[in-house]
């Protein structure tokens, strides 16, 4: 699909209004910069959400698909909140990170992102999240060695946890969940048909 | 008036007026000094009551000069309208008692002040002559509409509606201007979303239906003469069958002649066929009859169009115009809308390094456009390579990157010239001698015509009404946007400034009611802006004249032309009472009756004077009634203090200043002298337009003067006042306090 984006065409302009949540919205913005000025940590972007858009117009296809930018949203709303034009700018960076994501396109080992496969997967066994192992598959991220470190560092926290009964060791062992887990599953799955569906209908 | 002068002066006791100042003194220097026949006082003069005491007078007393004491003459002014009597204000509030503390201490030096401005009123009213008809005058409510586009038709039918018959003298075949070539306008009407019906049509029939209005078509004005009220103009067709008419005023809504886009080589105009201008794409929309539209090389549908912003404009580069069209955005906008509208997968794209939209619906066509799909890049053009298809190379700003991209159309905005006609004498003077080391203002010049007058004006000062920066017609933007220096014409639409056809229309009404009132006014003999209503008017006395055309070139107005043997022949209702002509008098023989070398004069000479010793210097402040004046009332309304030894005399403009006040003022024993004008130059704010810039030009002399009489230069200041500054007036005043503290007192007392 790359091959055929131009650049200063419409091209993916059209492709992100089909394909994004809220997509539609990008060609509204009228360049203030008033997003990148507002969001706080607006200085680790490499591109400002004012400058996704650009791209966007300008046919920048692989970079912004590819850009680790999107990502680094908080979900603060500073940005939504003051854009002159309304624009829904959280929802924009995430729908294009979905997007990036679903096109294999998101930078690999990009932190949130990450985190985010392992929080849902953690969630999905048994509807409820067993914040033991998501805390370990956390410190153990980057192997082994880093892992137990990390652990000790955290120790003293895990310990006052326990003490007041907020996390429990045996939770290693399985762990709590909510009751017909597979029910859970279901209804997950049916979500799941009824978004891949609207995300077909997209732009239709 | 032949009669006895006769001063009445009243003196009120209100506004604390009464409790700061001892009125019994100020009676008896009324009586005494200023040789006020009848003096009487009041508790509240402004009141149904004190009026009727002075009407009173004037009835029954023979009263027929009026010396009021109380607040400034800026206020409460229709309580004191008095007919068939000259007026003068002795100003204690603002003047004296808001300006000074109320402390023992000072009593003194604030009774000191009020006293003398008690003399220096009396002294005015001795001078000044009740205002006379010139007996020039005559009501002629004809208005001659120079233009016959949607400006011109709007100020014919807004003028006819009033009751005032029109004529519009059109150079082409067809009325409707620039705004007959265009496919559709700019809307005008919520929700500014849509690209609006052509309302040429419509105007055309109004017109046509209109029997008050004449049109002369393939015409032109090949002379104008006379005055406001009077103007005789020549109404020239192409085949050179020419009329005269009478008329009272004149609108001039010449519009514009589009940019020749043969000026921009780099952007493949001329090369490449498929390089328009927003002109020629307007003729492609109305070929296209709301099909696609085709580009003109090989008829093909356009499928992509770029739109290059400000090509040629907001550019200081040789050739190119250097202001914003003000219309080109928005246009860009709507023929983008062309294409979207008829096919919402045609690419058009608009690049531009400031969008600028103005007018109410401005901001809802652009997100309107946005709607529609049309992309907006923040970008600067620098080259349109010329191909099959036209490649734009830019720089995009957001991206901070080089990028090109094929189209095929590239649509140029090039922007309006304006029709304002032929530079003026002045003009031209001063072009020619910019870089002369003997540039001499006022010196003579042949005009040379390489321009086409618009309205041949037979006035000595040139064809045309002066211009500003760029071209277009000198009017005020903001305080008096259709006044020009030729009183009885006003401009109207991009003549004057850039704008689209919906600015133009309203800027027509404006012009519409201008000349209106300037018809009417010039009937009564009066004056119209600044000083609208006043009954004066400049005479001079031939014995004393020694020809030397001062006059006639520093009246900001071309109000004065030269007979034969070059004496000064003044058309009153050209004049706008400024005073320039007095002040540039050398021989000082030009006066109005309410406003001469005398009047003001003899009240700098009526200050009491207190001697070397007393360390009471006297600052006299010259100070312009339009803004100086007024920012020192609203200093006082502040109860902002400045120094007890300012004596002020509101004066029409700087450029009324004759140099003899100062000579004067210096040898009767002032230590200071402040000028206070308007700020002059391109952004000025004269009211006068050149008043107070040919004032400045002329206190060059001041310096010598001083220095003859072995004075120091720090002794006679000049200020441009804006009304706004309120904070600095005070602050001027009490340094120049200040500034005679260190250099001691003038030794010119008696
Ligand atoms: S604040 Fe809104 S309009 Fe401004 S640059 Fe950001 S998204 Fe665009
Ligand atoms: S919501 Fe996201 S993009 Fe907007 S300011 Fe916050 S972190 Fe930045
Ligand atoms: S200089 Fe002023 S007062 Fe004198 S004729 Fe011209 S407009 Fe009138």
């Amino acid at each position: 699909m790359s091959s055929m984006v131009e650049k200063y065409r419409n091209n993916f302009l059209k492709e992100v209004e089909a394909n994004v949540e809220e997509g539609e919205w990008v060609k509204m913005c009228m360049q203030c910069g008033v997003c990148a000025g507002s969001c706080p940590l607006g200085k680790h972007w490499d591109h400002p959400p004012q400058e996704i858009f650009m791209m966007i117009r300008a046919g920048k296809r692989d970079e912004v698909l590819t850009s680790d930018s999107m990502w680094m949203c908080t979900s603060c709303y500073n940005c939504i909140v003051r854009c002159p034009r309304e624009l829904p700018i959280t929802h924009i960076m995430h729908g294009l990170a979905n997007y990036a994501k679903r096109l294999g396109l998101a930078p690999k080992a990009q932190p949130t992102a990450w985190f985010s496969q392992v929080f849902w997967d953690n969630m999905m066994k048994k509807g409820r999240v067993n914040e033991l192992k998501l805390g370990l598959s956390l410190y153990f991220k980057d192997g082994f060695v880093s892992g137990i470190k990390e652990s000790l560092k955290h120790q003293k926290l895990g310990m006052n946890m326990m003490k007041a009964k907020r996390m429990s060791p045996m939770e290693l062992f399985g762990g709590h969940g909510v009751k017909n887990a597979g029910d859970l599953q279901k209804i997950i799955k049916k979500a799941q048909e009824i978004e891949n569906a609207r995300i077909e209908s997209y732009g239709k | 008036m032949a009669d006895e002068m006769k001063i009445g002066a009243y003196i009120c006791k209100g506004c604390g007026i009464g409790d700061r100042l001892n009125a019994d003194q100020l009676a008896s220097t009324a009586t005494r000094d200023g040789k006020a026949a009848i003096c009487q006082q009041h508790d509240f003069l402004c009141n149904e009551d004190g009026v009727k005491m002075i009407q009173a007078d004037i009835d029954n007393e023979g009263v027929n000069r009026v010396v009021i004491a109380a607040c400034s003459r800026r206020a409460k002014t229709e309580a004191f309208a008095f007919e068939n009597v000259t007026l003068h204000r002795a100003n204690l509030r603002e003047g004296v008692i808001w300006v000074r503390p109320d402390s023992d201490d000072q009593q003194e030096t604030t009774q000191e002040m009020a006293d003398d401005y008690i003399r220096m009123a009396c002294a005015e009213a001795k001078y000044s002559k009740i205002p006379e008809s010139s007996g020039q005058q005559g009501v002629n409510k004809n208005i001659l509409i120079v233009g016959g586009g949607v400006g011109g038709m709007t100020a014919a039918l807004e003028a006819s509606k009033a009751g005032y018959p029109c004529s519009i003298v059109e150079k082409t075949a067809t009325l409707g201007g620039a705004t007959a070539q265009l496919h559709k306008v700019i809307p005008t009407k919520a929700p500014f979303a849509d690209p609006q019906e052509n309302p040429v049509a419509a105007l055309v029939a109004a017109v046509e239906a209109d029997d008050n209005i004449t049109v002369y078509l393939n015409s032109r004005t090949t002379n104008i003469s006379g005055a406001p009220g009077r103007f005789a103009a020549d109404i020239s067709t192409e085949s050179g069958a020419t009329q005269t008419k009478e008329f009272g005023a004149i609108v001039q809504a010449s519009g514009f002649t589009p940019y020749d886009a043969n000026k921009l080589p780099e952007f493949a105009y001329g090369k490449n066929k498929d390089v328009v201008t927003q002109a020629e794409l307007e003729a492609l929309a109305i070929a296209a009859n709301g099909g696609a539209i085709k580009r003109p090389s090989d008829g093909k549908e356009v499928s992509s169009v770029v739109f290059v912003q400000c090509a040629g404009q907001r550019s200081k580069k040789e050739g190119h115009l250097e202001h914003c069209s003000g219309y080109c955005c928005s246009a860009s906008i709507k023929q983008a809308m062309y294409f979207k509208d008829q096919n919402p997968d045609v690419e058009t794209t608009i690049m531009y390094t400031d969008l600028r939209t103005p007018g109410a619906g401005g901001e809802n066509f652009y997100r309107s456009g946005q709607k529609k799909g049309v992309i907006f890049t923040k970008s600067v053009v620098s080259e349109v390579v010329d191909g099959a298809n036209p490649t734009v190379k830019f720089k995009d700003l957001i991206l901070n990157e080089e990028a090109e991209v094929e189209a095929d159309l590239v649509v140029l905005a090039t922007g309006m010239v304006p029709n304002s006609g032929q530079p003026t004498r002045a003009e031209l003077t001063i072009a020619e001698n910019e870089d002369a080391a003997s540039a001499k203002a006022g010196e003579e010049v042949e005009i040379r015509v390489d321009v086409e007058s618009i309205l041949n004006l037979d006035y000595r000062q040139g064809k045309d009404v002066p211009h500003m920066a760029n071209g277009f017609a000198d009017s005020h933007f903001i305080c008096f946007p259709y006044e020009t220096q030729r009183t009885g014409i006003y401009t109207a639409g991009p003549t004057r400034r850039p704008m689209d056809a919906k600015q133009a229309m309203d800027d027509a009404m404006g012009a519409a009611m201008r000349a209106i009132g300037e018809a009417e006014n010039a009937g009564l003999g009066r004056a119209a802006h600044p000083r609208s209503g006043d009954l004066s008017f400049p005479s001079f006395r031939k014995e004393g004249c020694t020809q030397c055309k001062r006059c006639t070139v520093e009246c900001p107005f071309g109000a004065i032309n030269e007979d034969e043997q070059g004496y000064p022949v003044y058309n009153e209702s050209r004049c706008r009472r400024c005073g320039t002509c007095m002040g540039a008098c050398p021989v000082r023989v030009i006066s109005f009756e309410n406003y001469s070398v005398d009047t003001v004069g003899q009240q700098l000479k009526a200050v009491d004077m207190p001697d070397e010793f007393s360390e009471k210097p006297r600052i006299l402040i010259l100070a312009c009634e339009n803004d100086a004046y007024p920012a020192l009332d609203m200093a006082a309304q502040n109860k902002l203090e400045y120094s007890a030894f300012a004596r002020i005399i509101p004066i029409r403009c700087l450029g009324s200043i004759s140099l003899s006040w100062i000579t004067d003022s210096m040898n009767s024993g002032f230590d200071g002298i402040i000028l206070m004008g308007c700020p002059s130059g391109d952004n000025y704010q004269c009211h006068f337009v050149k008043g107070s810039g040919t004032a400045q030009e002329r206190m060059g002399k001041v310096g010598d003067t001083l220095q003859s009489l072995s004075l120091e230069q720090e002794r006679v200041q000049t200020y441009e006042i804006s009304i706004t500054d309120i904070h600095k007036v005070p602050q001027i005043i009490n340094d120049m306090a200040t500034t005679i503290e260190q250099i001691g007192m003038s030794p010119f007392k008696f």
